[in-house]
C-alpha cells in the first residue's frame, strides 16, 4: 500500500482544479449523489442530445479522490453516447474493485485511479460520481447515495 | 506528565498496542469511537467463558448458578461505578443507543401527547435524536433544539428559555463525541426539574473521563457503552430512577422479563429484569465490570488529569499546524479534538494518517447538525484515552506534516 499509489499527480491535480466545475446553463438532465460516510456531496448537470452527452458539470464538496474523479470522468464522458459511457463506467470499476486487473490501455488519464483499488474504503469515494451521472442519464429523481 | 500516571505500564496492558500498522507502531486516536480492551478485560471474559458460562437465572445446576451470580455481581459493579442507590435502577441494555430508544419508547411514547415538549441540544449525537424524533412522529409531541454558539458551548440562556412547563423531557449529552464539549449538565438537569420535566443523560462520551455520581446529578435517566470504557462491544448500560422503571411498560417481551405467562395475560418480573428481555450479553457483562474495575484502580481523575495535559499539549502543536482549524474550542473539553485542514478532506487526512500508523476518526461522527453548524462536511478528529502519550501526539503532528505535503 503505497501513498502515492493513490494520491497521484494527476488526481492531485485534478482536485486542486476541477475541471468543468459548476453549474451548467441549458442542462436537461440533472442528479445529486451523496456519500453519507464521509459527507461528499456532488451535484452533475448534464446537456443530453438523444443519446448523446453533450456537455457537463459537477458541482460539489468531497475528499480528493472523489473530486478527481468526478473531475476526470467528466472529461471523459464529453461527446459520448450512453452505450460508450456504460462500457467505460464497467472498465472503471473494475480497475477500482479487481485485483491484479490489467490497466486497459484505453482508459487515459482515467487510469490514474489504478491505486484506489488498494485503499477498500476510498471505492465509494471514486465511484460516487459515476453512479450519480447513471441517475442522471436515467433521469431519476430522488438523490443516490452510496451506502 | 504527572509522576503518579506510569502511561508506559498502562500500555503494556493493553495488547492491540503493541501491533504495528503499514509497518508502523500503532498510535490510536480514536477511542472516542471506541477504546481498545485492557487483559484484565479480556482475562475475566475468558475465564467466565470457560469456567462458569450457562444461562442466567435459569437452572439450578451449578454453572447456571455461578453464570447469574457473575452477572449479577456485574450489575451491582455497574450501580457501585455510577453511584446508583439499588441495582434496580441498573438495566443492561446493547448500549447508549438502545437505552435511549427503551426510554423514547417506554417512558415518552406511552405518556407524551400533542402538545408536549421534548428538548434536546445541537450537540447531540444522531441517538439523542433520532430517538425522539421517532417519540416525536408516534405522539404529536414537539423537538425542541438548544442552540449552540460558535465555540461549540450550549448557550444556556436560549435552553432556558426553551424550558416550559410543555417541556416534558430533556435530553442532553454529557460530553459531546464531535467537539469534545463538556456540558454543565448538573445546572440543566435543575433547570429542567424546576420546569418538572425529566432528563436523560446521554453518557456515552463522559463515563470514561470523569466520575459519573448519578445520585449527585440528580438526573431520571443516564445511559452509557461498555465498548468506550475499556469494555467489550454489545452491552451498556441505562440508569433509571426506580420510581420511573416502575411506571413504565416492558419495551420488549420475552423470557426472563415476565413472571407469570398464560394466553390471557401475563405479569411482569420485578426491577430490573422486566426490562431485560431474552437470554441478556453475560459476558458483556462480566467484561464490564472488569473494565470499571480497571478504570477505578488507575483512578479516574488520574486518568482525566493524564488526558487533559495531552488535550492541552495536542491542542497548542496542531495550531501551530499552518491551515488547521480546531472545530470546539469550548472552555472545558473532554480529550477529544475535531480538526480541519485547509485545502485536504478529512477523508484524505484519514487516509494518509493511517498510511502512518495513525488512526482518527474522519466523518461526520454521527452528528450531522453538528457538523452543518460549523459550515463543514466532516471533520477529522483525534481523541485520547488512558493509554496516550506524548508520543503520540507528536506522530499525530508529524503525519499532519506530511498529509500537508502529500497536497502542497
Amino acid at each position: 500500500m503505497e501513498l502515492k499509489d493513490l494520491y497521484r499527480d494527476v488526481i492531485l491535480d485534478h482536485n486542486r482544479q476541477p475541471r468543468n466545475f459548476g453549474r451548467l446553463e441549458n442542462a436537461n438532465a440533472h442528479a445529486e449523489g451523496h456519500n453519507p460516510l464521509c459527507g461528499d456531496r456532488l451535484s452533475l448537470d448534464l446537456q443530453l442530445n438523444g443519446e448523446r452527452v453533450e456537455d457537463v458539470r459537477f458541482e460539489g464538496k468531497g475528499c480528493a479522490i472523489s473530486t478527481a474523479s468526478a473531475s476526470m470522468m467528466t472529461e471523459a464522458i464529453k461527446g459520448k453516447d450512453r452505450a460508450a459511457i456504460g462500457a467505460l463506467f464497467e472498465k472503471v470499476h473494475n480497475l477500482l474493485t479487481q485485483d491484479n486487473a490489467a490497466t486497459p490501455t484505453d482508459l487515459g488519464k482515467l487510469a490514474a485511479l489504478s491505486g484506489v483499488r488498494e485503499f477498500p474504503m476510498r471505492v465509494k469515494c471514486a465511484t460516487l460520481c459515476w453512479h450519480t451521472l447513471n441517475a442522471a442519464l436515467e433521469r431519476r429523481a430522488a438523490p443516490v447515495s452510496t451506502e | 506528565m504527572s509522576a503518579s500516571f506510569d502511561v508506559e505500564r498502562v500500555r503494556r496492558d493493553f495488547p492491540i498496542l503493541a501491533r504495528t500498522v503499514h509497518g508502523k507502531p500503532l498510535v490510536y486516536l480514536d477511542s472516542a469511537a471506541s477504546s481498545q480492551r485492557p487483559a484484565p478485560v479480556l482475562r475475566a471474559i475468558e475465564h467466565y467463558e470457560t469456567h462458569s458460562h450457562a444461562n442466567v437465572h435459569r437452572g439450578v445446576h451449578t454453572l447456571s448458578q455461578e453464570a447469574t451470580d457473575a452477572f449479577e455481581g456485574a450489575r451491582e459493579r455497574v450501580r457501585r461505578f455510577i453511584n446508583a442507590r439499588s441495582t434496580k435502577e441498573i438495566v443492561f441494555v446493547r448500549g447508549t443507543t438502545e437505552a435511549i430508544n427503551l426510554i423514547a419508547q417506554s417512558y415518552a411514547r406511552p405518556r407524551f401527547k400533542p402538545g408536549d415538549e421534548i428538548l434536546i441540544t445541537a450537540l447531540e449525537h444522531h441517538a439523542n435524536i433520532v430517538p425522539w424524533q421517532l417519540a416525536c412522529e408516534q405522539t404529536g409531541a414537539k423537538l425542541k433544539v438548544a442552540p449552540i454558539d460558535r465555540r461549540g458551548e450550549l448557550i444556556v440562556e436560549k435552553f432556558a428559555a426553551l424550558l416550559s412547563a410543555r417541556t416534558k423531557l430533556v435530553g442532553i449529552a454529557h460530553v459531546s463525541n464531535a467537539l469534545g464539549t463538556i456540558l454543565p449538565v448538573k445546572q440543566l438537569i435543575e433547570m429542567a426539574h424546576a420546569q418538572g420535566a425529566v432528563v436523560l443523560v446521554d453518557g456515552a462520551q463522559a463515563a470514561p473521563h470523569a466520575r459519573v455520581d448519578v445520585q449527585e446529578l440528580n438526573c431520571d435517566f443516564y445511559a452509557f457503552s461498555s465498548h468506550k470504557l475499556y469494555g467489550p462491544t454489545g452491552i451498556g448500560v441505562l440508569y433509571a430512577r426506580e420510581e420511573l422503571l416502575n411506571a413504565m411498560p416492558p419495551w420488549q417481551g420475552g423470557g426472563d422479563m415476565i413472571r407469570s405467562v398464560t394466553f390471557e395475560r401475563s405479569t411482569y418480573n420485578d426491577l430490573p429484569w422486566k426490562f431485560e428481555a431474552g437470554t441478556p450479553n453475560i459476558s458483556g457483562a462480566v467484561g464490564l465490570a472488569a473494565a470499571m474495575d480497571y478504570v477505578e484502580s488507575l483512578g479516574l481523575d488520574a486518568i482525566a488529569a493524564h488526558e487533559q495535559q495531552l488535550l492541552a499539549l495536542a491542542s497548542a502543536q496542531l495550531e501551530e499546524i499552518p491551515g488547521l482549524e480546531i472545530i470546539g474550542t469550548a472552555a472545558h473539553k473532554a480529550a477529544v479534538i475535531s480538526f480541519t485542514l485547509s485545502g485536504v478532506h478529512p477523508h484524505d487526512i484519514g487516509t494518509i494518517l493511517d498510511s502512518e500508523g495513525v488512526a482518527i476518526r474522519t466523518g461526520h461522527h454521527c452528528a450531522m447538525p453538528v457538523m452543518d453548524f460549523f459550515g463543514v462536511p466532516a471533520t477529522a478528529r483525534a481523541s485520547f484515552a488512558c493509554y496516550s502519550t506524548v508520543d503520540d501526539v507528536h506522530r499525530l503532528v508529524a503525519a499532519l506534516h506530511k498529509a500537508r505535503e502529500v497536497f502542497q
